[in-house]
C-alpha cells in the first residue's frame, strides 16, 4: 500500500489519497493521470491492468485500487 | 423528419397517447416500429446498412458471450490445470473473442468509410495526381449519408466492446437489440448512448405519471426554445459572415465567431434537450450530454462538459485501449531510457491522445478543416498538461490569485479559445479559417460592430434584440441551474405562475421562432455527423 501511495503522490502532491474517496467522481484523476498511474502500477506491481478495468470504482479510492491490484495478482 | 417539423410533433404526440393507452408489453415494440418509421421517413434505402450494423453485432455480441462461457465451463470441469496451463488457455480462448470483436467492428467501421469518407478519400488522391502531373482522376460516389450513422455504428461498437470485458451481458433478443440501435429520440445528434445504461429503462414497462410526463415536455419546449428562438434566428448572420470571407473579414469574422459559438450551444443542447426530455416522458432516461460547458475554466474541463457522450467513448474505447497497448508500453520504455523519467512518460499519453483528437476531428466531418480542428485542440491541451508545474509554482508564490474574478478570466479565456478553434468548424476549409482569423489583426473595419454594418448580415435590429434577450433567458436558466434542477424550482410555484412560465415560453417559440414564409427550417448541426 506504501508503495501504492508513493506513485499517487508523485501524481498528485496535494492530495490526500488516504483519505480521499472520490478520485475519479471529482475530476482529482483524469485520463492521463490513468494512464500514467497505470503504467507505473504494472511497472512496479508486476501486474498487466486492462482497459475493461479501468472503471470509476478501482479508481476512486487508493484502497480500491491496492484492491485491483490485489485481484490481479490473484489472477495472474 | 426533423424534431422542428409539424410532422415530427405530431409523430410524437400520437406516439406518446398509443405508448401509455396501450398495454404496457407493446411499448418497447412499439418504440421500436416508431423509430422504423422514423428512419424510414428519412430514405427507404438506407435501412439496408443500419440493419447490417444491428444483425452483425447482435450476433458477434452472442457468440463473445457463447465463447466466455464455454471458457468458464471448460476451466470448471478441468479443475486439474495448473495456474499456468489456466493462463495459456484463457489467452488463447481471449485471443478468439478478440478476433469476433476486431472483424465485426473493421466490418462496421467500413462500412463508415465507404458512406462518409470515401470521397474525402477521392478528393485527397485527385489531389496527389495533379501535383504530380498525372492526368488521372479517380470519381467521386454519390452514396447519401444514412442518417444518424456516426451514432449508431458508435454506439454498436461501445456495445460490442463491454460484452467482450463482461461489463454487459449480450441481449439476445434481435427486436430488443434493433431497439437501442435505432432508438429514434437519440438517433439523428445523439447522445451516444451505452448499452448499460440506456438498457436499464428501455425495455421496462412504464407507467403513465404525470411528474414524469410533464417534466419530459418541459425539457422538449425549453430545447424547441433554444433551437428555433437562439439558433435558427442566428443562422442566417452566420451563413452571411462565413459564406464570404473576402467581404466579411476582420470585425465581421470577430463578430460571426461569436454568432457561431451562441447557435452551436443553442442547436446542439437544444436539440439533446428535446431528446433527453422526450426520453423522459416516455420513462426512458437517456444521459446528459452538457454539464453547461462554457462555464469551465480550461480546455480540458470544457471537453469534460462539452458532448460528454462523445468525448467518454473516445476515452473508453479509443485513449485507453491504446494508451495502455503493448505498443505504447514499449514506446514508454523508450522513451523514458532516451527523455527521462518526467517526460518520457508522457510520449505514450500524449500519442495516444494524438490518436484520439486526430479521429474526433475525422469524426465531425470528411474534411482537413475538422482534422485541424481536431488536433488544435489536442495542442492546447497537451501544451497545458506541459505548463501544469508553472502554474503550479505561480499559484504558490502568488497564494492570492484565486478568487471570482480571477475565476471569470479562466472561464472567458476557456471560452475565447473555444470561439476561435470553432473557426475551423464553421469555415469552409483551413486557408478560409486562416485567412478570417489573420483578419481580425490586420483589418482596420472595427467600426462595423457600432455603425450598423451588422444590421445588413441577415440579422435586423428586432432579430438582435430577440437573440440578446434568448441568450439572457438561456444564461439565467444555466445560473439557476447550478444549485438545483430549474424545473424542481418551478414545480414549486403556484400552478397560475407556472402555466403562464411555461406558456409564455411556448408564445414565445410560437411568435419569435425563426420560421414563416420562405423559412426552411435548418437541420441541426450534429445531423450531419
Amino acid at each position: 500500500m506504501e508503495e501504492l501511495l508513493d506513485i499517487l503522490k508523485d501524481l498528485h502532491p496535494d492530495v490526500d489519497f488516504e483519505t480521499e474517496e472520490h478520485l475519479i467522481d471529482d475530476g482529482i484523476l483524469d485520463s492521463m493521470d490513468i494512464v500514467s498511474l497505470i503504467s507505473e502500477i504494472s511497472e512496479n506491481f508486476d501486474v498487466s491492468v486492462t482497459a475493461r478495468d479501468i472503471i470509476p470504482d478501482n479508481f476512486n479510492s487508493a484502497q480500491a485500487l491496492y484492491a485491483m491490484i490485489e485481484r490481479l495478482e490473484d489472477e495472474d | 423528419m426533423l424534431f422542428t417539423s409539424y410532422a415530427f410533433i405530431g409523430f410524437a404526440a400520437l406516439l406518446l397517447l398509443l405508448y401509455y393507452a396501450l398495454p404496457k408489453k407493446v411499448q418497447w415494440p412499439l418504440l421500436l416500429i416508431a423509430s422504423w418509421i422514423f428512419y424510414l421517413a428519412a430514405g427507404v434505402e438506407n435501412i439496408v446498412y443500419i440493419l447490417t450494423t444491428t444483425l452483425t453485432t447482435f450476433l458477434a455480441a452472442i457468440e463473445i458471450e457463447n465463447l466466455a462461457r464455454k471458457q468458464k465451463d471448460y476451466l470448471k470441469e478441468h479443475k486439474e490445470f495448473t495456474r499456468e496451463e489456466k493462463k495459456e488457455y484463457k489467452e488463447s480462448q481471449k485471443k478468439i473473442r478478440l478476433r469476433w470483436v476486431a472483424a465485426c467492428i473493421v466490418l462496421n467501421l467500413a462500412i463508415l468509410a465507404v458512406v462518409k469518407y470515401s470521397n474525402f478519400f477521392v478528393e485527397n488522391v485527385n489531389g496527389i495526381l495533379r501535383s504530380a502531373g498525372s492526368e488521372k482522376r479517380l470519381s467521386f460516389l454519390s452514396i447519401a449519408l444514412p442518417l444518424g450513422i456516426s451514432f449508431y455504428t458508435f454506439q454498436s461498437i461501445g456495445y460490442l466492446v463491454d460484452v467482450y470485458r463482461g461489463t454487459v451481458e449480450a441481449q439476445r433478443n434481435f427486436f430488443k437489440f434493433a431497439l437501442f440501435t435505432s432508438f429514434f429520440p437519440a438517433l439523428v445528434q445523439g447522445p451516444i448512448n451505452r448499452y448499460g445504461d440506456l438498457s436499464r429503462t428501455l425495455y421496462e414497462p412504464h407507467s403513465y405519471d404525470s411528474k414524469t410526463v410533464s417534466y419530459g415536455l418541459q425539457r422538449v419546449l425549453w430545447g424547441y426554445f433554444k433551437k428555433m428562438v437562439i439558433a435558427d434566428r442566428v443562422l442566417a448572420g452566420v451563413v452571411t459572415i462565413v459564406g464570404d470571407v473576402g467581404t466579411y473579414n476582420g470585425a465581421y469574422v470577430f463578430a460571426g465567431m461569436f454568432l457561431y459559438t451562441l447557435q452551436l450551444y443553442a442547436d446542439f443542447t437544444g436539440g439533446i434537450d428535446i431528446t433527453i426530455g422526450l426520453s423522459e416522458s416516455l420513462g426512458i432516461t437517456v444521459k446528459e450530454n452538457f454539464d453547461r460547458p462554457y462555464f469551465s475554466k480550461s480546455l480540458k474541463e470544457y471537453w469534460r462538459r462539452w458532448h460528454i457522450s462523445m468525448c467518454s467513448w473516445f476515452r473508453d474505447y479509443l485513449f485507453y485501449p491504446v494508451s495502455i497497448s503493448k505498443p505504447m508500453q514499449k514506446l514508454l520504455k523508450f522513451s523514458k531510457e532516451h527523455f527521462g523519467d518526467k517526460f518520457g512518460k508522457r510520449v505514450p499519453v500524449y500519442l495516444s491522445s494524438f490518436i484520439v483528437w486526430f479521429a474526433t476531428g475525422l469524426w465531425h466531418g470528411a474534411s482537413w478543416n475538422f482534422i485541424v480542428w481536431g488536433l488544435c485542440n489536442w495542442a492546447v491541451l497537451m501544451i497545458s498538461e506541459e505548463l501544469e508545474p508553472l502554474y503550479d509554482r505561480f499559484h504558490k508564490r502568488f497564494p492570492g490569485y484565486s478568487g471570482t474574478w480571477v475565476k471569470i478570466f479562466q472561464v472567458a479565456r476557456t471560452f475565447m479559445l473555444v470561439c476561435i478553434m470553432n473557426l475551423f468548424d464553421c469555415y469552409h476549409s483551413i486557408s478560409e479559417t486562416l485567412q478570417a482569423f489573420g483578419s481580425m489583426f490586420t483589418a482596420s473595419n472595427w467600426n462595423v460592430l457600432y455603425d450598423g454594418s451588422l444590421l445588413n448580415i441577415g440579422l435586423s435590429m428586432l432579430d438582435y434584440v430577440i437573440l440578446a434577450v434568448g441568450t439572457i433567458i438561456m444564461f439565467t436558466a444555466s445560473m439557476l441551474q447550478r444549485k438545483r434542477p430549474l424545473r424542481d424550482s418551478i414545480a414549486e410555484l403556484s400552478y397560475p405562475l407556472r402555466f403562464t412560465i411555461f406558456f409564455g415560453i411556448f408564445l414565445i417559440i410560437l411568435l419569435m421562432g425563426a420560421y414563416g414564409v420562405g423559412y426552411d427550417s435548418s437541420q441541426f448541426i450534429y445531423n450531419q455527423f
